[in-house]
């Protein structure tokens, strides 16, 4: 099971990016979320969706091996075990494993919660095999 | 403080100093947030009889609760200050992420004060503000302005700017953000301009602190459920506010060459679905909105985008200027909103000149030797810019709004300057419809639609039917709707996908800790209305229930052609219809709140 995005349906409104860190931080604040949202305006005016494959390529370099699966199949990362290398982040081929060591202690990555999608209210966000 | 930034930033530009002060508790219990704030500040600092283009006005911009957190359409945000363009009170509503980023930033509401010696832009970055040099940017379209400061500082950080029209000082000049966002409404760009405030970047990166999280977000997602199994979400987001162009078209609504009729025969070619079909190319949304009203299009003749045009637009830059050509009408919207005009005061502007050369009121030596015809594309498009930099006659001329260019041309061109209190009606034509014409009669900025949007009621109900039960209901959405514009989110989707209001009430709780119902939120309304009522008592010496006419046109003028044909309200019933709000409003026979009105809503004292 991975998250999919079709960037044509997304309005750029970031609900997905606030329910994700509610979910993964208990907090609101989408610079914490674990999807990105890129929107090229006033030209050509489309939004561009980034979102985790679950390839597992970030858990394949972490060193201190704190990315792991959870029952939903999805890499997460333990923040406990987390040492802030940043290895993982050039690894990720979407640009969606983040370190930003002044909003939090540790990496964080998509665990296919679902919460974005449960926001979404254009269909742009979906979870499937 | 739960559901806040926590901090309310002061900027005095005439000797750039920055200072903060923490959130007061009280004025958040009384007045929440958003539009509640801005009434709350303006009444209390800026003193009765400041000139709104002058130091002493402030420009107020405030988010509320909702504003930023996990709320279907938490991305409102309020721009208050004392109209340039009435002389009484104004808030604009601006959608997009600029009060999410505001409140991440850790920003509840930022004062403007004073005027700044040289142009400078506030550049918020969590914890770093300053006022940094804008000479570069000065005289620069808003666009142009918005992609140099994204381009600068990322996509991570939100800008507003105005376009020379704010810089110029015309009177309705707006603000802009996300490229198509506006606080449009009574000249808030203006007084940023007179502030010498050419734009404001943010950026924050806190979270919100929450009462309760886990109830907030089990609560959040009822809402946002609500709002996906919707029956007219598809509808809706498909076409967003242009949704109505047909159905306005059709009853009559749709102002045509100067609202001297309410049907257009050529409105197919600007309903909704023909503009979806030929140039929209994305929808897009505000800060977590779920039902997506932007429309994002790209015109290819002009081989131009513009988010929009929404209805108002339409109505107001098309059929009212006569032009039944989508394309034409979105780029009309882009040369507004990239100038720095709000769209539908430019349009109401534009029509009252047409149809001065129309009556041959004016010549092409008031025109600059344009052939201001009603439908003249070419013209309008030429106009949009004179008026932006009051170039020649009449650019300066149409700056100024209907209500003053009328006085200075006189020759009973009043009667055909579509306005309340000096604001241009927006696009709902009410030569028929008495709950819409008594809403915007009333409405506390002006002729404006969005306090008690009640044209579809005026044809439930009868809609040249004057009684208690209709104005009951304008009573009760200017109460109600507003407070949306308190709590930072919009209205839409309680308009629009009908949902249940209550969804809001547990989240709201949850987020800010304090007990809340409707009937409170609405008492709160009504503080709020009774409050901005007073102001422009306050700043308005003979300020009567003349204030609170429409133009003679929906009295005197019945519509030759369309639905609405040879049909009008009569006087008797405009002024039956201030009789029954004012008595239901507790406001005498000049529409001024009594005093017992005022002690019983507990603002005796703030008014004092």
């Amino acid at each position: 099971m991975r998250l999919y995005a079709d960037s044509a349906k997304c309005s750029g409104c970031r609900a997905c990016m606030v329910a994700c860190s509610l979910n993964l931080f208990q907090e609101s604040n989408p610079k914490k979320a674990s999807l990105n949202l890129i929107a090229h305006f006033p030209d050509p005016g489309v939004y561009e969706m980034k979102v985790c494959t679950q390839c597992g390529d970030c858990a394949a370099v972490c060193p201190t091996e704190a990315i792991k699966q959870n029952d939903r199949g999805a890499y997460y990362v333990d923040f406990a075990e987390c040492n802030l290398c940043e290895a993982c982040v050039p690894e990720c081929p979407e640009e969606v494993m983040f370190v930003r060591s002044e909003l939090a202690n540790s990496a964080w990555k998509c665990d296919l919660c679902g919460d974005c999608v449960s926001v979404c209210g254009t269909g742009a966000l979906w979870i499937a095999d | 403080m739960n559901g806040y930034g926590g901090t309310i930033l002061r900027v005095d530009l005439t000797d750039g100093n920055i200072s903060k002060q923490p959130t007061p508790g009280q004025v958040s219990r009384d007045f929440i947030g958003g539009r509640g704030f801005g009434i709350h500040f303006l009444f209390k600092e800026v003193p009765k009889g400041t000139d709104p283009l002058g130091p002493a006005n402030k420009l107020i911009i405030s988010s509320g609760p909702f504003s930023g957190m996990m709320v279907a359409g938490g991305g409102k945000c309020s721009w208050t200050t004392k109209s340039p363009l009435t002389g009484g009170y104004a808030d604009a509503s601006m959608g997009g992420h600029f009060s999410a980023e505001m409140k991440y930033a850790g920003i509840d509401v930022i004062i403007l004060e004073g005027i700044s010696p040289k142009p400078v832009y506030l550049f918020i970055d969590d914890n770093k503000i300053q006022l940094l040099d804008a000479s570069g940017l000065w005289g620069k379209t808003a666009f142009d302005v918005e992609k140099e400061l994204k381009h600068k500082y990322g996509e991570e950080y939100q800008v507003a700017v105005i376009g020379p029209g704010g810089e110029n000082q015309v009177l309705y000049a707006c603000i802009n953000h996300d490229y198509g966002r506006q606080a449009g409404r009574g000249g808030v760009g203006t007084v940023m301009g007179n502030k010498k405030v050419k734009a404001i970047v943010l950026h924050g990166t806190k979270s919100v602190p929450v009462a309760d999280v886990e109830t907030y977000r089990k609560a959040s997602l009822a809402l946002y459920k609500a709002c996906k199994d919707a029956e007219g979400l598809a509808e809706w987001t498909r076409y967003g506010t242009t949704v109505v162009t047909s159905w306005c078209d059709e009853v009559g609504a749709l102002p045509t060459r100067n609202f001297s009729a309410g049907s257009f025969e050529q409105g197919p070619n600007i309903y909704g679905q023909t503009m979806r079909k030929e140039i929209v190319i994305t929808d897009k949304g505000c800060f977590g909105c779920p039902s997506p009203c932007g429309k994002y299009s790209y015109m290819k003749r002009y081989n131009t985008q513009v988010e929009g045009p929404e209805y108002e637009t339409i109505g107001m830059l098309g059929s009212n200027l006569g032009i039944g050509d989508i394309q034409a009408v979105a780029e009309a919207n882009r040369l507004a909103d990239n100038y720095g005009l709000d769209s539908i005061s430019t349009g109401g502007c534009i029509a009252w000149a047409m149809e001065c050369y129309e009556k041959g009121i004016f010549t092409k030596a008031d025109t600059d030797g344009l052939e201001l015809k009603f439908g003249n594309i070419d013209a309008v498009f030429a106009l949009i810019k004179k008026i932006a930099y009051r170039e020649g006659k009449l650019g300066a001329l149409l700056a100024l709004g209907t209500k003053r260019a009328a006085a200075q041309v006189g020759k009973g061109t009043e009667k055909f300057a579509i306005q309340v209190k000096g604001m241009e009606q927006s696009a709902y034509a009410t030569h028929n419809a008495t709950a819409m014409l008594l809403a915007y009669m009333t409405c506390d900025v002006g002729a404006h639609h969005n306090r008690s949007w009640a044209i579809t009621y005026d044809l439930q109900v009868g809609r040249d039917k004057v009684v208690p039960e209709k104005v009951a209901r304008i009573v009760w959405l200017q109460n109600f709707r507003p407070m949306f514009d308190v709590l930072g989110s919009c209205r839409l989707q309680w308009v629009e996908l009908g949902i249940d209001r209550e969804l809001y009430i547990p989240v709201l709780e949850a987020i800010t800790g304090v007990k809340r119902s409707w009937q409170d939120l609405e008492a709160v309304g009504n503080r709020i209305w009774n409050l901005t009522r007073m102001y422009w008592v306050r700043e308005i010496a003979d300020f009567s229930r003349e204030w609170d006419l429409p133009s003679p046109r929906f009295y005197t003028e019945p519509p030759k052609t369309g639905t609405t044909a040879g049909q009008i309200t009569k006087y008797e019933d405009v002024q039956k219809l201030l009789d029954i709000y004012y008595e239901q409003r507790g406001w005498d026979e000049n529409g001024i709140p009594t005093q017992q009105t005022l002690e019983t809503l507990n603002l005796s004292a703030l008014v004092a």
